[in-house]
């Protein structure tokens, strides 16, 4: 099983372990069949084009998707994820590479609870945050 | 495409705020699940793999974060002519009560929270918030999921 990461040991300014992510057109076609979401700006270029897009270009879903996949991985097995924001603030096309990356912002109990809160991001190759978000969670204690 | 200055009168704003979608209901498959956590590549033994979720302590087989999109939840209509049919996905709030299950039915309606325009880049443009509550059969809502549609 995954490492557990405990409430004990989280740190305000902790960083969450990096996911890099290397979107494909042939993965924005998968999400579109797994997620049902056919728009045709995420695959076909012309559409994308006429709709001012420079090319076609990440599902915003998707992006949240890996941010999902930052948060899920760090908490481990025994974390639960209680909220979760993504912001789709700058466009991402396939072809290159995007990471997720999270700090941790604030740590606290609450009804009992262990929670965490922290900034989280999708960080282009230039680094630009495209995708800024935020995450609660709460973690199983020591 | 030259745009006016104004859309959206306060009339409009009030009789939009509150319109809901008819519900939709799906049974959340195994397989779904699975070809989903493919598609985004996330191998996490539970949303993936029926023999480790089971030593897990959800007993089987959950859904990742983001999967009740895949329900396709109708948006809720307009009361109005709506002009703009260019459409951007802003970003999403999701809020999750109890995990999704394999075998789950869940029951999602979409409503207009709250609707706005504003001019940017591409002209005027009509902000929408949108919040879908996702109902598991046992009526727990298992998660809620605020998105931002912008129509330009």
């Amino acid at each position: 099983m995954a490492d557990q990461v405990y409430w004990d040991d989280v740190t305000e300014g902790m960083e969450l372990p990096e996911v890099v992510k290397n979107p494909t057109t042939q993965q924005l076609v998968k999400y579109a069949g797994a997620s049902g979401d056919y728009y045709q700006i995420h695959y076909d270029q012309g559409f994308a084009k006429n709709n001012d897009l420079e090319d076609v270009i990440l599902h915003g879903a998707l992006k949240n998707a890996f941010l999902g996949h930052l948060v899920t991985k760090w908490i481990g097995p025994d974390g639960d994820l209680k909220r979760l924001i993504a912001q789709y603030r700058g466009m991402d096309i396939p072809g290159t590479p995007v990471t997720a990356k999270g700090v941790v912002t604030k740590k606290y109990q609450e009804n009992g609870a262990n929670i965490v809160e922290c900034d989280i991001w999708l960080e282009n190759e230039k680094g630009e945050k495209t995708t800024p978000g935020s995450a609660i969670v709460a973690l199983p204690s020591i | 495409m030259t745009t006016p200055a104004s859309f959206l009168t306060e009339e409009m704003r009030k009789q939009a705020i509150g319109q809901k979608s008819a519900p939709r209901s799906i049974d959340i498959e195994k397989g779904a699940i699975i070809k989903f956590a493919q598609a985004i590549e996330d191998d996490n033994p539970v949303f993936n793999d029926e023999m480790a979720a089971r030593e897990s302590r959800y007993g089987g087989l959950i859904a990742p974060p983001t999967f009740l999109r895949s329900v396709g939840v109708d948006r809720p209509e307009y009361p109005f002519d709506m002009p703009f049919n260019r459409l951007l996905d802003g970003g999403s709030d999701w809020e999750y009560f109890h995990p999704v299950r394999a075998g789950d039915r869940i029951t999602a309606i979409s409503e207009i929270a709250d609707i706005n325009e504003r001019t940017g880049r591409m002209g005027l443009m009509i902000i929408t918030s949108i919040v879908v509550t996702y109902r598991n059969q046992f009526d727990q809502i298992a998660a809620t999921q605020t998105s931002t549609s912008i129509r330009y």
